[in-house]
């Protein structure tokens, strides 16, 4: 489809915590790739290791074996200067995303300042206003702000570095619907401006046909199906599990 | 946005952020009336040991046998002791005796248990299972006990005072820093900042330590008045400020003697110690209502 190489290639993640006969595998021997600006949608339900998938893409988690390929390079379980560059992570929950002794402005200059690239007040304003906020929230604190505008801080605070990839671990699922669509939007209007590759993990299948190119559809730590754009639209499913879960959710 | 203005809002940023701080912290203080009499006690205390010297009446330590267990009169206003001392000016100068304890105590016991805390409750694991262990080793040492011991290895006195409640008083706050330490360090803003490569240093002093701050400055304060008790017993067991220090403990213990004949020798101090020891409390728990929302008032 896109002669470019993919910009993440998972080959065999399996992911499993504890050790001996306590240690319980969550996800097995799971590969997918994601070509650059495309947006790869994981569905599946709570538990079914598609929250930890993306924990280990971002390398939150360390449990993992296999391979992870991100941007032509294979990343370790300890990530170097460079490769943490390449990709940031949005929360679920904006309540918690945020420190809530930092101000709008320490929190997103912090990711600049983290990473020795001097101070970055200079970058708050206009990050507050790519994501659509006005610049006066740089004085504020996380608990003056909505959900929704909290979410819209941890996004332009991903974007600070300019990650070539963005995780996304239902960046909506804490937000009203309506402010959900607006969150969304503007999702895909930064994907579409920075040429972004979006991982969305979400059990909201409206938010992920809004979105996706791909879909993947996880149970019980593995894929046991993929769907692409127009199996979305015409609610075409390969396997009995994601037909149940399309026919729950009843768009 | 102009290049300029920007830079000007940034130099402004800091001192308003104090300013609308303290602001803050003044509003929801005026809503709590006792607290503030704690407060204002304590910021009276620390008045009137700053200016011992001019106002006290009399020469803490200057004796007159003539003068001795006078009883509280407009010349003496809490009486003067066995050796003519006008008990008021002794007062007011233990005043500095009492909050340079406290002072020292705290400056030492809350870097040294936040920082204990912390490290183990961010680095977790062996380090974690060290370091507690040790918290409980310290913590099972009775602080009175410990400085009777220390006295009798360095001699008696402030010094020895401070120490010996020191090492006994920072487990605690160890223990409080470490709890705040393991809730905070899984939350999502740390592990955003993982992914930014934020340092464990920078984790653990910008992100993590910050949000221990408050609960460790309420269990302080609130300590605090432990502290004047521990010091005074000291005092009274003759382990603490030696004579002719006017140590509020030390007071009592010399005006014990003279208990049913002159009372004022012995009271006077013990209401400066408990009106003291009260409002720390008083201050402490009003911090707590403050700074800590899980505590925070309807």
């Amino acid at each position: 489809m896109i002669p470019t190489p993919p910009m993440i290639d998972v080959q065999e993640l399996s992911v499993s915590f504890g050790n001996g006969a306590s240690a319980r595998q969550v996800v097995k021997n799971v590969s997918f790739s994601v070509a650059k600006g495309e947006t790869l949608g994981i569905v599946g339900e709570s538990g079914c290791g598609k929250s930890t998938v993306l924990r280990s893409l971002a390398g939150l988690d360390r449990h993992w074996n296999g391979r992870i390929n991100l941007a032509g390079t294979d990343v370790d379980k300890v990530r170097t200067r460079d490769q943490m560059l390449l990709t940031q992570m949005v929360f679920q929950d904006p309540y918690g995303s945020l420190h809530p002794r930092h101000r709008i402005s320490r929190v997103l200059t912090e990711p600049i300042r983290a990473m020795g690239l001097g101070k970055g007040w200079d970058k708050v304003d206009a990050a507050l206003q790519q994501v659509g906020l006005p610049v006066s929230f740089a004085d504020r604190f996380p608990h003056q702000l909505s959900g929704g505008q909290r979410q819209r801080v941890a996004i332009a605070r991903a974007l600070m570095l300019q990650p070539q990839i963005i995780l996304l671990d239902e960046p909506t699922s804490a937000l009203d619907v309506s402010v959900q669509a607006e969150v969304l939007n503007l999702l895909a209007d930064l994907k579409d401006e920075r040429q972004l590759t979006y991982v969305l993990v979400s059990h909201d299948l409206g938010v992920i046909a809004h979105m996706c190119d791909r879909v993947l559809v996880m149970k019980g730590g593995v894929f046991v199906d993929a769907l692409s754009r127009e199996d979305l639209y015409e609610g075409r499913t390969h396997n009995d599990y994601s037909r149940m879960l399309f026919e729950a959710s009843a768009l | 946005m102009s290049a300029p203005h920007v830079s000007s809002t940034v130099a402004v940023r800091p001192r308003s952020a104090i300013l609308s701080g303290l602001a803050l912290v003044w509003e929801k203080l005026s809503h709590e009336p006792v607290g503030l009499i704690g407060f204002v006690f304590l910021g009276l205390l620390i008045l009137v040991a700053a200016l011992a010297p001019a106002i006290a009446p009399f020469d803490p330590a200057a004796q007159n046998l003539q003068a001795a267990f006078l009883p509280p009169s407009w010349a003496h206003l809490a009486g003067t002791d066995e050796f003519g001392r006008d008990i008021l000016s002794r007062l007011i100068y233990g005043a500095r005796i009492t909050i340079s304890t406290i002072l020292s105590v705290t400056l030492i016991v809350g870097p040294i248990g936040l920082i204990i805390g912390v490290v183990s409750g961010f680095v977790g694991g062996r380090t974690d299972a060290i370091l507690m262990r040790f918290t409980d080793i310290v913590l099972s040492f009775p602080s009175l006990i410990l400085a009777l011991a220390f006295a009798a290895a360095l001699g008696a006195g402030l010094g020895t005072a401070i120490v010996a409640i020191s090492l006994t008083s920072w487990p605690a706050i160890a223990r409080l820093a470490r709890a705040e330490a393991l809730i905070v360090r899984n939350t999502d803003y740390v592990a955003a900042a993982r992914l930014y490569g934020a340092s464990p240093l920078r984790l653990l002093f910008l992100y993590i330590a910050p949000m221990c701050i408050p609960s460790v400055v309420v269990r302080l304060t609130l300590n605090m008045a432990g502290i004047i008790l521990t010091a005074a017993s000291l005092g009274f067991l003759g382990l603490g400020a030696q004579p002719p220090a006017p140590e509020w403990g030390a007071m009592i213990s010399s005006g014990r003697k003279f208990m049913l004949d002159h009372w004022w020798v012995a009271v006077m101090p013990g209401i400066a110690i408990l009106l003291t020891s009260l409002a720390f409390n008083l201050v402490g728990d009003t911090l707590r209502d403050l700074l800590d929302p899980r505590h925070a008032r309807a």
